[in-house]
């Protein structure tokens, strides 16, 4: 009985926690989604030019780089947010 | 009943900041509190944290390796010259790197030379800042915020300081507002007018991804590690299965250790090429 007391009482707390935990991990789930994709176009981009032309490997290897980190920011700006989300 | 292990409490207490350290054989050691500096209307707190002292401690790294490597070369030089060998060969593949294909290539030939210090400052402190993490008892400063928010007010004010200096007023203004190609009367005017707080937007846009991305991949390569750590605890009352668990957990780990280096030099690497980009973008007329 005791512990259901505490369970009852804590009901709302738990609630607000649930819901917090549930969106923080949608909102990962399909950020990760939104990476994924993403990035695993621009490496196969990238290794198909450089198939094309091995001699503009470099060029193509800084301009993948540079990009995926660019995407790779974004989606660590939202992983950000969900964090916070969850914290607040 | 056994008493849940708090991993969440953990893994904040390893990854934030905090007020004392935990040094190896002494155990935690409290750093001094200074009464907090009344500025205006706000009180600021300038005592030592966690992530101060290690920030200082990587500066002092960078000073360092800089000062051997030139003396090294300074003596290689007096015995005759040729190519650098040991310590200073090493150094100068990475730092003319840095300033050949990130500064330079970006920035431009006139210049970029001008600039390679700070993107060399930038590289080697963020690096050292990330190693710092992936040592035992060790804290990673560019885990926080604050530091990677001064990093990137640094590259911000960089950004716009130069290229006001490099177009002028006039010029500068005209990054701001400027007439998209193209478009001739009225939908000049509008798009123009709309490109206003767009641009201005962005410029306070760029060095908060630059903040938050270094942020973000430092502090989250930390949490998959100590989760992975937490999990050991989690699954420690099955008495067979937690060793396999603890085993594999372990396996995950080193992977995940090994990671955390690759990313280590990349966000450094990130960072000073997405700041010489964005500098080499305003020394340029549209």
């Amino acid at each position: 009985m005791f512990m259901l007391q505490v369970v009852a009482d804590n009901a709302a707390e738990v609630a607000k926690n649930t819901n917090a935990l549930l969106g923080a991990g949608l909102g990962i789930g399909l950020t990760i989604i939104g990476a994924g994709l993403g990035i695993g176009r621009i490496g196969s981009q990238a290794v198909e030019a450089i198939a094309r032309q091995p001699e503009a490997s470099a060029d193509i290897r800084g301009a993948m780089i540079l990009t995926a980190a660019l995407i790779e920011g974004a989606t660590l700006a939202a992983l950000v947010f969900a964090l916070l989300f969850k914290i607040l | 009943m056994m008493q849940t292990p708090d991993i969440g409490g953990m893994i904040f207490a390893h990854t934030a900041d905090a007020r004392g350290l935990e040094l190896p054989f002494v155990g935690h050691v409290a750093l001094p509190q200074w009464a907090p500096v009344h500025v205006g209307g706000m009180t600021i707190d300038l005592s030592p944290t966690k992530h101060v002292v290690f920030l200082l401690v990587a500066a002092f790294l960078v000073w360092l390796t800089m000062w051997l490597t030139g003396r090294a070369l300074q003596r290689q030089r007096a015995q005759g010259g040729g190519a650098p060998k040991g310590l200073a060969n090493m150094m100068e593949a990475v730092i003319l790197f840095v300033r050949n294909d990130v500064a330079i290539a970006n920035i431009g030939r006139r210049r970029g030379a001008a600039f390679a210090p700070y993107i060399l400052t930038l590289f080697w402190l963020i690096l050292y800042c990330n190693l710092l993490g992936l040592v035992p008892f060790g804290a990673t400063p560019t885990g926080n915020l604050a530091v990677t928010g001064a990093l990137a007010l640094t590259a911000l004010a960089t950004i716009e300081i130069s290229g006001m200096v490099a177009l002028g007023p006039k010029g500068y203004l005209r990054t701001i507002a400027f007439v998209p190609p193209g478009t001739t009367g009225v939908t000049a005017v509008l798009l123009t007018l709309i490109m206003i707080p767009v641009e201005l937007i962005g410029k306070i846009v760029k060095p908060f991804a630059l903040m938050l991305r270094l942020f973000a991949n430092m502090t989250a390569g930390h949490f998959v590690i100590l989760s992975l750590m937490g999990i050991i605890f989690i699954f420690g009352h099955l008495a067979v299965f937690r060793w396999v668990i603890a085993g594999g957990s372990v396996a995950f780990m080193l992977f995940m250790y090994a990671l955390e280096l690759l990313v280590a030099f990349l966000q450094a690497y990130i960072f000073a090429l997405l700041t010489s980009v964005f500098i080499g973008l305003m020394q340029h007329e549209h």
